[in-house]
């Protein structure tokens, strides 16, 4: 009766229409009598409008509208999950390149495209920062103009959006008992989301309210947005939200949203925007980071202190970036017991394309600077890089972060496991080098997630859930967790999501949240059946409700056992009927914490890596990578080891190849797959190696945590330490290129 | 842009006869027109293997080959992979190693990895490496993608 559907590699829910072409991604979704709409842009990032003139476009046959800012609502309005500082279309100035200034809406894509070339902007280009020194410089001109801050935002004369100051103990004081003290500077580069699925939106008016289709990972924050900019109830606001061909973050938030819902509303008619990936990289990126730390250790390499000062580059809007700021940076000083630490976090402005949240959100970009630091320490007291770690490493339950959740996870298994598949401590030939990194990020700090599960007549069963699948699998990990509660075979669940006028409201699909806390709430829901049933089976077999237990598909009576599905048949009388059970997963915020709540729990990370450098050119040949992350348990191994994999080798591109590049426009110049390279099958490491740790101790269903995002935290410095043990030489820059390398090798240093 | 070509060319087994746009890609003949929307587009630019199809027994991107240019050729799309209506063996065996993630980029990896069967019937991990190379995953689920590519060749011929 019992099916063991926890901790089983099934194939994923929805797997079969992504082998079939069957899936049905945004692009896909046919709409009657829709128009379709391109941007225009500028082509430099700072500009003043000085005159739009659309006669020309709106003139050529089948273009059916043309907006520019005039045409909105005035003033017209701004949005954002941070500060509402982003303007639906460019008012008056252009503050980074590809921001649209106008749109139009034509019967095909190709007029379309004809009709924006048509569109004449008069504008004056202004010098651009897309620096953080060129940001914070005191003679910077300001990214924004101060009337879009916040009235008594005492930073609105700067390019800092925000400041945030953490830590604890005494800083100074612990540097002047410090037997060492290695201070140093780490860039982390730009680089994007590169989704292969492009972004875009399709919306059309729909009775006195609007429904809109896009790619979107929160369609809930999305239909929130949305009604406040159109001034609509949420309840004539639908959303819906196909599954996503990847999001990695960068389609949590909404761009050219609301421009599409005023468009589909003053023409009457669907519109439809689908980016190229060229106007996808000007819509979404990671945060760059400039990060200047200062590590005290002992002689006998515990930690004295950790002194960071944080840069991280956001765009010209805030969008989620002063979060990925904040929390990014919350744990800068590593999962370690370090007695005194200093964080200032700054935000910084620029005239570049709006950053917003990224797998890892914020903590790679810390990562790389105090793990390689560390190191430093470690070379210089001469102690072994993988036991400074394990030395310093937090253990179960200790409040590594004053006042927030403590260690969840016995971490140093997760690094002793890394450390023997990578044979750390044995002898390397010439020119290869080993190295070992740790990371720890926090999970959703708060969170609502509600689900609906329905056990149909006939013992089969639906979820309902807000969560967006975007390739994590939350699809077949929610029908696991349902079909081992209520005894239904996985064929015989199916998973329903992405519409909320459908599914009850998810806070969010991020942060690794969703096995968590929407999981925790469809297991409430099949809890709920659980007691219907228990019901159930008291008035058909008249035995008092105290006497049954129903769990995992099994009802157990004094003398005998039956299945939750042949129980639940009995009891639906000739009208047939259903058992719908409610179910909610909540992680409540605490008041005057710096990030608004603790910890839900910890991804833990483990990486380590073997390294050869040719060292004629600098090129790099991953040999062994090896990613360990603690799941606490994996509700399917199978796709588990995809988002490792993944992760991994996510992180070994950033690593290794990707960064935009500026002009003197402060233009992108690499925009798009040609020029901004990502890896392929061609650049895997000859060995990729990823395990977890399993002892049950996460908040989620069954023992689980999150684990979505481990596996990119540490690669960096994993590899920047592979490096320097092969070539002797620290690189605090990335990528690390052939030229980076090279050079590294000829300067020595 | 009115201007018209006569195509004839067959699609999955199904031949078409229609009028379509000279600048229609076969990307957008087979997206747009025919309504096959399995058959992926991203870059545009032949970069990352969306796109994917076999076109007389070759892979190409389609949407570096304009449709006109398919005229009296024989397509094969990811929807013409099927084989009486079930998954053959290496959609199935993309299902069992969870190659697919997010799925977009699938079906052009399965184009690119038919094509390989077709021609290497017993390939190694870096044939497979080599073959795929022009179908970014920004998932990267490149080892289990590889794996299946393995598994059905050798169920297909062991």
């Amino acid at each position: 009766m019992t099916i063991e559907a926890i901790g089983t590699s099934y194939a994923r829910t929805g797997g079969l229409e992504r082998v079939t072409g069957a899936q049905q991604y945004l692009a896909d979704i046919k709409v009657n009598d829709v128009l379709q709409v391109k941007l225009v842009t500028v082509p430099c990032a700072r500009a003043r409008i000085i005159s739009i003139d659309t006669s020309a476009a709106a003139a050529l046959p089948g273009v059916r509208l043309v907006v520019t800012a005039d045409d909105l609502p005035q003033p017209v309005p701004r949005f954002g999950p941070h500060a509402e500082d982003r303007p639906v279309i460019a008012v008056g100035r252009v503050n980074y390149h590809g921001e649209p200034v106008a749109a139009v809406a034509a019967e095909t894509k190709e007029i379309a495209e004809a009709a924006a070339r048509l569109v004449e902007v008069e504008y004056e280009e202004l010098p651009a920062v897309v620096t953080v020194d060129a940001a914070l410089a005191p003679d910077a001109f300001l990214v924004q103009d101060p009337a879009i801050r916040r009235p008594d935002d005492p930073l609105a004369e700067t390019n800092m959006f925000s400041e945030h100051r953490f830590g604890w103990g005494e800083v100074e004081a612990a540097a002047a008992e410090a037997d060492l003290i290695v201070e140093n500077t780490y860039e982390y580069p730009m680089v994007t989301q590169f989704a292969i699925e492009p972004h875009g939106c399709i919306a059309a008016p729909d009775g006195d309210g609007i429904v809109v289709w896009s790619t979107i990972q929160h369609p809930f924050q999305l239909q929130k947005i949305l009604a406040k900019v159109l001034g609509m109830p949420l309840a004539k606001v639908r959303v819906i939200a196909p599954d996503l061909g990847g999001g990695f973050g960068g389609k949590q938030w909404p761009n050219v949203q609301p421009l599409c819902a005023f468009m589909a509303l003053k023409a009457g008619r669907p519109v439809r925007l689908v980016m190229t990936l060229e106007e996808a990289f000007q819509a979404v990126r990671r945060t760059s980071a400039k990060v200047h730390i200062r590590t005290g250790v002992k002689k006998d390499g515990s930690l004295a202190f950790e002194d960071i000062v944080s840069n991280f580059l956001v765009g010209a809007y805030a969008d989620i970036a002063d979060r990925v700021v904040s929390k990014g940076n919350y744990l800068a000083a590593g999962p370690y017991n370090v007695p005194a630490v200093r964080i200032i976090a700054r935000g910084v402005l620029s005239n570049t394309p709006p950053a917003t949240a990224m797998r890892g959100f914020g903590v790679p970009e810390t990562a790389w600077a105090r793990e390689m630091n560390l190191d430093d320490c470690a070379l210089a007291l001469g102690i072994d890089r993988l036991e400074i770690r394990l030395r310093n490493l937090a253990r179960y339950q200790d409040e590594f972060v004053p006042g927030d959740t403590p260690a969840d996870g016995r971490w140093e298994q997760t690094v002793q496991r890394a450390a023997e598949l990578i044979d750390w401590g044995e002898p390397l030939p010439p020119n290869c080098g080993r190295g070992i990194a740790v990371a720890a990020k926090s999970g959703p700090t708060t969170g609502l997630s509600y689900s609906i599960v329905r056990l149909l007549g006939d013992g089969s069963a639906i979820v309902f859930s807000g969560t967006s699948d975007m390739g994590q699998g939350a699809r077949t990990v929610f029908a696991q967790i349902a079909a081992e509660e209520l005894g239904v075979p996985m064929e015989k669940m199916a998973v329903v999501m992405g519409d909320t006028a459908v599914v009850p409201y998810d806070q969010q699909t991020s942060a690794s949240r969703s096995t968590v806390l929407m999981g925790t709430a469809v297991l409430n829901a099949c809890r709920d059946i659980q007691g219907q049933i228990r019901s159930v089976a008291s008035r058909l077999y008249g035995v008092d409700e105290e006497a049954i237990t129903v769990d995992r598909g099994v009802v157990r009576l004094p003398d005998k056992e039956l299945s939750v599905v042949e129980v639940a048949k009995a009891g639906l009388g000739k009208m047939g009927g259903e058992y719908v059970g409610k179910g909610m997963g909540r992680k409540d915020a605490v008041p005057g914490h710096p990030l608004q709540g603790t910890a839900a729990f910890f991804e833990f990370n483990c990486t380590a890596i073997e390294v050869q450098v040719d060292p004629g050119t600098g090129e790099l040949t991953v040999l062994r990578h090896v990613t360990v992350g603690d799941t606490g348990k994996s509700l399917n191994p199978m796709q588990v080891r995809g988002q490792d994999d993944g992760a991994a080798i996510q992180g070994l591109g950033h690593a290794m190849m990707e960064h935009y590049i500026f002009d003197e426009h402060g233009r992108v110049r690499n925009l798009g797959a040609i020029d901004y390279r990502i890896p392929t099958s061609k650049d895997l490491p000859l060995e990729l190696i990823s395990e977890q740790i399993e002892n049950g101790d996460g908040p989620g269903p069954y023992g689980a945590k999150g684990v979505s995002e481990g596996a990119i935290l540490c690669v960096a410095p994993a590899l920047g330490a592979a490096v320097r043990d092969a070539i002797g030489v620290a690189i605090r820059d990335l990528p690390l290129s052939p030229e980076r390398v090279w050079r590294a090798m000829r300067d020595g240093k | 842009m009115s201007d018209r070509f006569p195509l004839d060319l067959t699609v999955n087994g199904q031949r078409h006869q229609v009028d379509v746009p000279v600048y229609h890609t076969l990307l957008d003949f087979l997206r747009d027109d025919l309504g096959l929307t399995g058959t992926k587009e991203c870059c545009v630019v032949g970069e990352c293997g969306a796109c994917t199809v076999i076109v007389d027994g070759r892979t190409v991107n389609s949407c570096l080959m304009l449709a006109v240019e398919a005229d009296g050729c024989e397509v094969i799309t990811v929807e013409g992979l099927a084989v009486d209506g079930k998954p053959n063996p290496l959609q199935r065996a993309f299902l069992d190693h969870g190659s697919a993630q997010c799925g977009f980029c699938i079906p052009g990896q399965l184009m690119s990895a038919q094509g390989l069967l077709m021609e290497n019937p017993h390939p190694t991990a870096e044939d497979v490496h080599e073959a795929l190379a022009g179908n970014l995953c920004r998932c990267a689920g490149y080892e289990q993608i590889t794996e299946a590519v393995l598994a059905a060749a050798e169920e297909v011929a062991p």
